[in-house]
């Protein structure tokens, strides 16, 4: 089990306060997920000529400084990190595909937990809250953010099988259902160059999505193709760095709630976390149909 | 007026409270106020009350209704009036999933749209929605009745066995051993009368019949091969 959120702000005025509305959002899905949680953040774009990585060692003494430092010299880049927990949240004078290219190939116990321009993610063991308060999710300012809770029902309670899952530059799926077709999906998309990290078939998912987005697909045609491609249960969130969709497969049994006014659109699992929202009595409000893409572009 | 602040009293209490006045009370009018999408809310009644539930609610609302009148001022979730007996349920935005699912008796309208599965499994209650109800609603629908002023998702009426359907708008697709039936007098009168205790206007002659072909009733011979 497990519950989702996502909030993707239309007015920029608000964005100051995305971070607070989303733990606020995340909390609400504390009876759904306990044992763990994550979060992706949109905000603090990194200068042109930058990237920045989020990642994760288990040990919070992990040596970053030095490998900051090693990073810095083999690259003959500029390289900040900042410690949160046991994540590190790191910027580059460098592109991401050198960055990822080193740590694979000098750390292969630091785990990628995303990167791009904008995109930041934490996830941790704990109740949602513990998690928010450890990242700091509520001075967080940007235009759109993306949570997950998990309830462990069969396997471990580890980070590595969290939601969301970052199969590309500032580009995030959580995922609500079961697949039945992941395995040949995974084939699939690994003889089309896709890589995997776990045998989650979230994964499959986003990275699927992100296929067919490299491929040259806008985020509808994209989710479109999945509604063909993709067999099993599945309410969807996804963010990408200036859009924000949600898709249901065609039973429509693992719940999801939309709200929207002038301001912003938020998803969640259940009501309950989208009863704090600014202005959420005069919101529309809404079941998002089976098998129907819903999404939103800052552009 | 009877008020329960839900961010003062937990909502178990108030729904104790709402379940345990006896027959004879004298407080008939309750309202549930500064709600945050709880579940269960407001269920298991069993006195002739009223009860407003003043905002946007969360699953199962007024669940196992009997007598009572329910008013959601605001959209509600998963199962709302799911296994209603008698009384009335009226939901004044949207409301999701199974919407009446299993309704033994009773009226819940919806003013709103209703999402998938509405009327799911219903054994005799009677389901007005003024909006569309989305696919696969009145699956397996026993007794009762569905009205629909707007549009039916895929699939309606899949594997009912009785249960009278009607649909104004549109019909994306009907399911499995659900057909077209005549509207007779005896039906139009019976819409009428449905919508009026609604209080939803709408011109019954408008709507189309829909219920069970009877053809899953029993074992098909040409099935035999199969076992």
């Amino acid at each position: 089990m497990c519950g989702i959120v996502g909030l993707f702000l239309k007015n920029p005025a608000l964005q100051a306060e995305l971070g607070k509305h989303l733990e606020t959002m995340l909390i609400g899905m504390t009876d759904r997920g306990p044992d763990s949680a994550g979060i992706a953040v949109y905000h603090s774009p990194v200068a042109d000529k930058r990237c920045k990585l989020t990642l994760f060692n288990a040990d919070t003494s992990y040596p970053w400084r030095a490998l900051a430092g090693d990073l810095g010299t083999a690259l003959n880049a500029e390289i900040d990190v900042e410690q949160r927990g046991n994540h590190v949240l790191l910027t580059a004078t460098a592109t991401e595909t050198e960055v990822i290219r080193w740590l694979k190939a000098k750390h292969a116990d630091v785990r990628i937990m995303g990167y791009g321009k904008l995109m930041e993610v934490y996830k941790d063991m704990g109740l949602p809250a513990e998690v928010a308060k450890k990242y700091g999710l509520a001075g967080m300012r940007g235009s759109h953010a993306i949570g997950h809770t998990r309830m462990a029902t069969e396997s471990a309670v580890t980070t590595e099988h969290s939601h969301p899952f970052t199969p590309a530059p500032d580009m995030c799926l959580v995922h609500n259902g079961s697949l039945s077709n992941h395995n040949n999906l995974r084939k699939w998309l690994r003889r089309h160059g896709q890589e995997f990290e776990t045998d989650n078939d979230s994964e499959v998912a986003a990275r699927y999505f992100a296929h067919r987005l490299a491929e040259g697909a806008t985020l509808n045609e994209a989710l479109e193709a999945g509604l063909a491609d993709l067999d099993g249960f599945f309410t969807f969130t996804m963010g990408t760095k200036d859009g924000f969709a949600v898709l249901r497969d065609g039973i429509a049994c693992k719940p999801a709630v939309l709200a929207e006014n002038d301001d912003w659109v938020a998803m969640a699992s259940e009501f309950r976390s989208l009863a704090y929202l600014p202005n959420v009595e005069k919101a529309k409000i809404w079941e998002p149909a089976p098998a129907t893409v819903y999404s939103w572009s800052l552009h | 007026m009877n008020a329960f602040d839900l961010t003062k009293t937990p909502l178990r209490e108030a729904n104790a409270k709402l379940q345990s006045l006896p027959a004879d009370t004298n407080e008939k009018v309750w309202h549930l106020n500064n709600l945050h999408g709880e579940h269960a809310c407001a269920v298991g009644l069993t006195q002739p009350i009223e009860v407003h539930v003043n905002g946007h609610i969360g699953y199962y609302c007024a669940g196992m209704n009997q007598n009572a009148t329910v008013i959601i001022h605001g959209q509600c979730g998963v199962g709302v009036a799911e296994n209603m007996m008698s009384g009335e349920v009226r939901v004044k935005g949207t409301a999701s999933s199974a919407a009446g699912a299993t309704g033994q008796g009773g009226l819940l309208v919806i003013e709103g749209d209703a999402g998938t599965r509405c009327g799911i499994s219903m054994k005799g209650i009677d389901i007005v929605v003024k909006g569309s109800v989305g696919a696969m609603s009145a699956f397996m629908a026993q007794s009762g009745s569905l009205v629909v002023c707007g549009d039916a998702g895929a699939s309606l009426g899949d594997s009912i066995y009785e249960a009278r359907l009607y649909v104004q708008g549109k019909v994306e697709s009907l399911g499995s051993d659900c057909v077209e039936k005549k509207m007779t007098p005896h039906h139009l009168a019976k819409l009428e009368r449905l919508l009026k205790k609604a209080g939803i206007e709408a011109d019954p002659k408008k709507f189309r019949r829909f219920g069970s072909k009877r053809n899953l009733y029993n074992f098909h011979v040409d099935n035999v091969d199969a076992y």
